[in-house]
């Protein structure tokens, strides 16, 4: 049912010098702590990063609790801060799609859509046979996915031990290690003027609309980029 | 402080509003080639939202980053990208080493 070698193949990204595991844990024990800062029990954070999965949107509830935000004001912050997972999904699933694969496995499996996964296999698919794809994403997604909700524990149970310059040197990795890895990618035109653009645009549409400027920008760069990779050819 | 009961709430609301974009996405990849120019147009949104979302994070963080100054968050960026450039594309050292400086840094 599930190809035990492709899945492990995913597992493994954990492993190594291009390993997720340093940024996934900094950034998720920097939630842990501000989870039980801003109130939660254990579980409710454990339940938080099975659930949700996604740190910026986790971010904007627990910022939006802090500030007595009602749940259909928070309920549309994160959903705007985490639409970008639905163009991400449209610009991966496809890659991963089989006809011999059954359908609950893209499903179930999209839940582990978030930013370091992505990158992991957009990265990597190339290397798996076509037909095995979708378990080889299931193995990065399990690797990413535990690693987060183990570190969201640690971070919980060890608020205490973390002062506030910790935490902030924790914060910085995550966004680090996702720009290295987007240089990375910037292996053809479209793609590195969009990354270019996109960093630029995110910061100054934010100063005229903060909830929207992630949707506007990255509609804007991304179709600058397409349109300029189109007219060269590439 | 939040009541246990809002904080539950808050929890499936948040992880709703998450898992409603990843299962369109999911919908709408059953329709999209990998060949076609709309995946290629796709691809060019993603990493650009993903850009913005990192460009904002760095320039205007939320949470914590929020209390480090602008002009450490940028010299850490700019060095750790270097870092990560010279040493062959190895992600462990210039994402331990973002830490430490910036945490250093800031407590000075």
């Amino acid at each position: 049912m599930i190809n035990s070698q492709a899945l492990f193949t995913g597992l493994k990204c954990l492993k190594g010098a291009r390993s997720p595991a340093i940024p996934l844990s900094a950034c998720f024990i920097a939630l842990g702590a501000l989870l039980k800062d801003a109130g939660f029990n254990i579980q409710q954070s454990a339940a938080s990063s099975f659930f949700t999965y996604a740190l910026p949107g986790q971010l904007v509830m627990a910022e939006s609790l802090l500030l007595g935000a009602s749940i259909l004001n928070i309920f549309i912050a994160v959903w705007l801060v985490n639409f970008r997972l639905y163009p991400m999904t449209v610009s991966l699933f496809p890659l991963l799609d089989h006809k011999s694969q059954p359908k609950w496995k893209y499903y179930l499996s999209c839940h582990f859509l978030a930013v370091t996964s992505w990158l992991i296999a957009k990265d990597g698919y190339k290397e798996i046979d076509k037909k095995h794809r979708i378990d080889f994403w299931i193995g990065i997604g399990i690797g990413t996915w535990s690693t987060a909700i183990l570190m969201t524990l640690i971070g919980f149970l060890g608020a205490d031990l973390l002062n506030k310059d910790m935490l902030i040197g924790l914060a910085i990795v995550n966004p680090i290690y996702f720009f290295c890895m987007m240089i990375g990618a910037m292996k053809n035109l479209s793609v590195s003027i969009s990354v270019i653009l996109g960093t630029v645009l995110g910061p100054i549409i934010f100063l005229f609309s903060a909830e929207w400027s992630l949707l506007f920008a990255g509609l804007i760069s991304g179709s600058i980029a397409f349109l300029i990779g189109e007219n060269n050819g590439k | 402080m939040a009541s246990s009961q809002i904080i539950i709430l808050a929890i499936v609301a948040t992880s709703a509003a998450t898992y409603i974009s990843r299962f369109m996405g999911v919908i709408t990849s059953e329709r999209v080639s990998t060949k076609s120019k709309i995946f290629k147009w796709f691809n060019c949104v993603a990493y650009s939202t993903l850009a913005a979302l990192l460009g904002r994070m760095i320039i205007y963080p939320a949470g914590v980053l929020a209390e480090s100054e602008l002009i450490i968050r940028l010299i850490v960026f700019f060095l750790c990208i270097a870092l990560f450039i010279i040493s062959k594309k190895n992600l462990v050292i210039p994402t331990l080493i973002s830490a430490i400086l910036l945490s250093t840094l800031n407590s000075l």
